[in-house]
C-alpha cells in the first residue's frame, strides 16, 4: 500500500537541467509504466525515486511523508536494475537473503521468505548456485526474487528485459504481468523504451520527452487520444502519419483540406474562428483504408510493400522527408509501384496544431 | 672508460642486439628458411608461422636455463657437499644448520615477517585505494603513496636508518623518532599517548580477532551445511584469529604496564624482537603503494550497481566494502598477499644495509649470504638456499595460479 507524489521534481546536473516540472500521481495498485526515447530521463527519475539520484528541486512522497531526503533503504522501495546488480559472490540464497540479514529478521523468517519467492520463480533447484553458474533468464529472477523477498511498498524496474533475447523478454514480461496480479496492493514503477511492453504491462504510462513528461494516461487513451503529436508518434508502430493541411469547414465536424490535395472529415468540433487554421492531420497506419481516386485524403505511388501474413504495409514514396505508410489486413503484394488512394473514418481522425491536439485545446 | 659511458655503451650494444636478432632471424626464417613463394608458397608460410614463436622465445628460454634453470640444479648438488664443494656430505649441511641457532633466528624473523608485511602492506594498499577514491587530491595522495615503490630497497634503507638514528642525550637528535620520543618526558601526556592508547589499538584489535573468530565458528555452531573445505577453512581462520587475539591482547597489557626509559635516546634498531619491526616499517612503506595501485584498480572494477544494490539493500559503508566491493575483489588481494609474500621471503637489502643480522635481526636471505660470501661455506649457504627456496615455491604457484584465474 503506497500511494507516491511527486510534485514540481527536478533534476540537475550542474547547469544542465534533464528533468523539471515533474508532477505525478501514483495510486497505491498501479503498475507504472515510464516509456521514452533514450537519454530523455527515465532512469534518472526512476533512481530519483529510489534514492540513488539526489533530488535538486521539488518534492517527492510517499504516503504523504516528504522522501526528498530519507535515505533509500528506509523508503520501502525495492529496484531490479537492468544489468540485474546480483552480489557475484553470494549464492541466490544469500543474494536474496542479503538485505533481510542487514536488517536482522529472523533466521527462520528469512528461509521462509526465501523459500516462497524462490516456489513462485521457480529456482528453488538454483538456490545454492552462484549467478555467473545462471542462465540471463534466472539471473533476471534472482533478481526479481531479491526485491520480492523484502515484501516492499514500492517496485521499481528499470529496463529489466533488455538484456534478454526475444522469446525470452515475451515469456519474462507475462510472468511480471502475473506477478503484478498476484500482488495486487504493490505499487509498480516500470522504465522501459519498448511500447510493446509500457501498452501491454500498463495500468498507466507516463511518456517522457524533453526533460518533461508529455502525457500521462492509460495505454488505450495514450494510442486514442494523444495529446501532441510527440506521443501520437510514439505509441504505435509504425508510428502516426502526419499530414499537413488547413481547416476549411467549422462546427460539429471538421473539414481539413490537405496539402496533398486531398480532403477529410473529422468527428473532433471546431469554433468558426479555427477557419483556416493551419493543423497538422495524424492518422494512424491501421485506420487507412482503400478510397476510389478523388474522393480520399492522401494519394500516392506505393514504393514498398511488406506482407506480415495477417497484415501488409504499403509504404509510399515520400514526398519531402514525410512518409506515408498503410497497414492493410491480408496480402497484397500487387500495389507495388501501383498508385492508391486512402481515406479514414472520420472518428479516427486526430488534429494537431503547434503540435498539440485540438482535443485537449480547452482542458 | 668512464663507467657512463660503459653504460650507454652497454644499453646500445644490448637493444640493438635484441633488434638485431630478431630482425634478422626473420629475415632469415622468411626469405631463406621457408621463403613465400615458388610452389609451396602457401605450405612455406605454415611451417615460418610455426616457427616463428620459437624465435621469439628463444633468448628469454635460454637466459632462464642458463641463469634460472642450472643455478637450481648446481645449488641442490653444492648444498649437498662439503665446504669446499669436494667431498660428498649427504644431508650433513641441513643437518649443522638446523643446528645454529642463527638459523632459527632468521626462521623466527621470516616467519614474523611473513605474517606481518604482506597484512600490513595489503591492509594499508587497501585502505589507501578506498579513501583516495572520491576525493579530488585522490591522485596527489595516491602518488606520494606510490613513490617509494620507486626508491631502491638499499635507498629506503640509508633513509629510514636516519629516521632511526640516535645522538647522545645532551645533543641534538637527527633522528625522527628520537625527535619525536625525546619531547615525551613521562607526564600524563606521555602515559596517554605512549601507553593508554597503543593499548587501546591493540585492545580493539583483539576485540575485532574476537569478533571475526565468532562470525568465523557462528555459522558452524548453528549447524549450517557446508563442504569439508569450507569447514577446514573455518578451523584454520578461527585458530589464526584466536592467536592473534591472544598475543595483541597480551600486547596491550604489556603497553599498560611498561615501565618506559623517558628522557633516553634509543638505537631502535639494536632492541631485540622489536627491531624487527622496525625493518618491516621499511618494506611495508615501499609495498603499500603497490598493494594501493592494483588494490585501487580492481575496486573501480566492482560494477556500480552491485553498490547501488547493496545500498538498496540497506547496507552501510562498512558493509559496502566489506560484504560486497572487497569479496568481489578477493582474488585481487590474494594475488596483491602473495606477491608481497614472496618479496618478504626473498628480503635480503634491508637487513644487509640497516643491521646486518644482528640483535636478533638475522633473516634467511642474509643468513645465506654470510654463509656463501662470508664464511664461505658453500655447503651451508646453498643448503639456506634450497631452504627459501623451498618455502617460496608453494607461495609462488599459488600466485601464478591466482593471477591466471583473475586474468580470465
Ligand atoms: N551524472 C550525470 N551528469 C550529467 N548528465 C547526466 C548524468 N547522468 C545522466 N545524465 C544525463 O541525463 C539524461 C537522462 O539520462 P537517463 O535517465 O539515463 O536516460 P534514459 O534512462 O531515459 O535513457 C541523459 O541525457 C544523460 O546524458
Ligand atoms: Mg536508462
Amino acid at each position: 500500500m503506497a500511494n507516491l507524489k511527486l510534485v514540481g521534481v527536478e533534476k540537475a546536473y550542474g547547469e544542465v537541467k534533464v528533468l523539471k516540472d515533474i508532477d505525478l500521481d501514483i495510486k497505491s495498485g498501479e503498475l507504472i509504466v515510464f516509456v521514452g526515447p533514450s537519454g530523455c530521463g527515465k532512469s534518472t527519475l526512476l533512481r530519483m525515486i529510489a534514492g540513488l539520484e539526489r533530488i535538486t528541486g521539488g518534492d517527492f512522497t510517499i504516503d504523504d511523508v516528504r522522501m526528498n531526503e530519507v535515505p533509500p533503504s528506509e523508503r520501502g522501495i525495492a529496484m531490479v536494475f537492468q544489468s540485474y546488480a546480483l552480489y557475484p559472490h553470494m549464492t541466490v540464497r544469500d543474494n536474496m537473503a542479503f538485505a533481510l540479514k542487514l536488517a536482522k529478521t529472523p533466521q527462520s523468517e528469512i528461509d521462509a521468505a526465501i523459500d516462497k519467492a524462490a516456489r513462485v520463480l521457480q529456482l528453488t533447484p538454483y538456490l545454492d548456485r552462484l549467478p555467473k553458474a545462471l542462465s540471463g533468464g534466472q539471473r533476471q529472477r534472482v533478481a526479481i526474487g531479491r526485491a520480492i523477498v523484502r515484501n516492499p511498498k514500492v517496485y521499481l524496474f528499470d529496463e529489466p528485459l533488455s538484456n534478454l533475447d526475444a522469446a525470452l523478454r515475451v515469456a519474462t514480461r507475462i510472468e511480471i504481468a502475473q506477478l503484478k496480479e498476484a500482488m495486487p496492493d504493490s505499487t509498480m514503477i516500470y522504465v522501459t523504451h519498448d511500447q510493446v511492453e509500457a501498452m501491454t504491462l500498463a495500468s498507466r504510462i507516463v511518456v517522457l520527452a524533453g526533460g518533461g513528461i508529455a502525457q500521462v494516461g492509460t495505454p488505450l487513451e495514450l494510442y486514442e487520444r494523444p495529446e501532441n503529436e510527440f506521443v501520437a508518434q510514439f505509441i504505435g508502430s509504425p508510428s502516426m502519419n502526419l499530414l499537413s493541411g488547413e481547416i476549411v469547414e467549422t462546427g460539429a465536424r471538421t473539414r481539413i483540406r490537405l496539402e496533398g490535395g486531398g480532403e477529410a472529415w473529422s468527428t473532433i468540433a471546431t469554433e468558426a474562428r479555427d477557419k483556416g487554421l493551419k493543423v497538422n492531420l495524424g492518422v494512424r497506419p491501421e485506420d487507412l483504408v482503400p478510397a476510389s481516386e478523388g474522393t480520399g485524403l492522401y494519394t500516392g505511388e506505393v514504393e514498398i510493400t511488406e506482407a506480415l501474413g495477417e497484415v501488409t504495409l504499403l509504404y509510399f514514396k515520400k514526398d519531402g522527408d514525410r512518409q506515408v505508410v498503410a497497414k492493410l489486413p491480408g496480402i497484397h503484394r500487387e500495389l507495388r509501384h501501383a498508385s492508391v488512394t486512402l481515406t479514414a473514418d472520420p472518428a479516427k481522425i486526430h488534429l494537431f496544431s503547434n503540435g498539440r491536439s485540438l482535443l485537449y485545446r480547452d482542458g | 672508460m668512464h663507467p657512463a659511458i660503459q653504460a650507454i655503451l652497454t644499453i646500445v650494444i644490448g637493444v640493438g642486439g635484441c633488434i638485431g636478432y630478431f630482425w634478422a632471424s626473420n629475415l632469415f626464417l622468411d626469405k631463406v628458411l621457408f621463403p613465400a613463394r615458388g610452389p609451396e608458397a602457401g605450405r612455406n608460410i605454415g611451417r615460418a608461422n610455426m616457427i616463428r614463436p620459437w624465435l621469439f622465445l628463444a633468448p628469454a628460454m635460454i637466459a632462464l636455463g642458463l641463469y634460472l634453470a642450472y643455478p637450481v640444479f648446481a645449488t641442490l648438488k653444492l648444498s649437498l657437499f662439503s665446504k669446499g664443494g669436494d667431498t660428498f656430505v649427504g644431508f650433513g649441511n641441513y643437518a649443522a644448520m638446523m643446528g645454529e641457532a642463527k638459523f632459527w633466528e632468521s626462521m623466527r624473523s621470516n616467519a614474523l615477517w611473513l605474517v606481518v608485511v604482506p597484512a600490513a602492506a595489503t591492509a594499508f594498499g587497501l585502505l589507501a585505494a578506498q579513501l583516495t577514491d572520491r576525493i579530488w587530491w585522490g591522485n596527489i595522495a595516491k602518488s606520494l603513496i606510490f613513490m617509494p615503490m620507486a626508491i631502491s630497497f638499499v635507498g629506503a634503507s640509508v633513509i629510514w636508518k636516519l629516521i632511526y638514528d640516535a645522538r647522545a642525550a645532551d645533543q641534538a637528535q637527527i633522528g625522527l623518532l628520537n625527535t619525536i620520543w625525546m619531547k615525551f618526558e613521562g607526564g600524563i601526556g606521555s602515559v596517554l599517548i605512549l601507553q593508554i592508547l597503543p593499548a587501546i589499538m591493540l585492545g580493539v584489535f583483539a576485540a575485532l580477532m574476537v569478533w571475526l573468530l565468532w562470525s568465523l565458528i557462528a555459522p558452524m555452531a548453528r549447524g549450517m551445511r557446508e563442504g569439508i573445505w569450507t569447514r577446514l577453512g573455518r578451523i584454520l581462520g578461527a585458530a589464526i584469529t584466536l592467536g592473534l587475539a591472544l598475543v595483541t591482547a597480551g600486547w596491550a597489557i604489556g603497553a599498560m604496564t611498561a615501565d618506559l626509559p623517558y628522557g633516553t635516546p634509543q638505537t631502535w634498531l639494536t632492541i631485540p624482537f622489536w627491531n624487527n619491526f622496525f625493518l618491516m616499517a621499511v618494506l611495508i612503506w615501499i609495498q603499500t603503494g603497490f598493494a594501493m595501485v592494483i588494490l585501487s584498480a580492481a575496486l573501480r572494477g566492482v560494477p556500480e550497481d552491485t553498490i547501488e544494490a547493496a545500498i538498496l539493500d540497506g547496507a552501510n559503508a562498512f558493509q559496502i566494502f566489506f560484504k560486497i566491493k572487497v569479496p568481489q575483489i578477493m582474488g585481487t588481494i590474494v594475488v596483491v598477499w602473495t606477491t608481497i609474500t614472496i618479496v618478504v621471503l626473498k628480503v635480503f637489502d634491508i637487513v644487509r644495509a640497516m643491521t646486518n643480522g644482528q640483535w636478533g635481526s638475522q633473516v634467511l636471505a642474509n643468513y645465506m649470504y654470510d654463509k656463501l660470501f662470508t664464511a664461505q661455506d658453500w655447503g651451508v649457504g646453498s643448503a639456506a638456499a634450497m631452504v627459501i627456496m623451498l618455502l617460496v615455491t608453494p607461495i609462488l604457484v599459488w600466485n601464478v595460479y591466482s593471477a591466471r584465474k583473475e586474468m580470465r
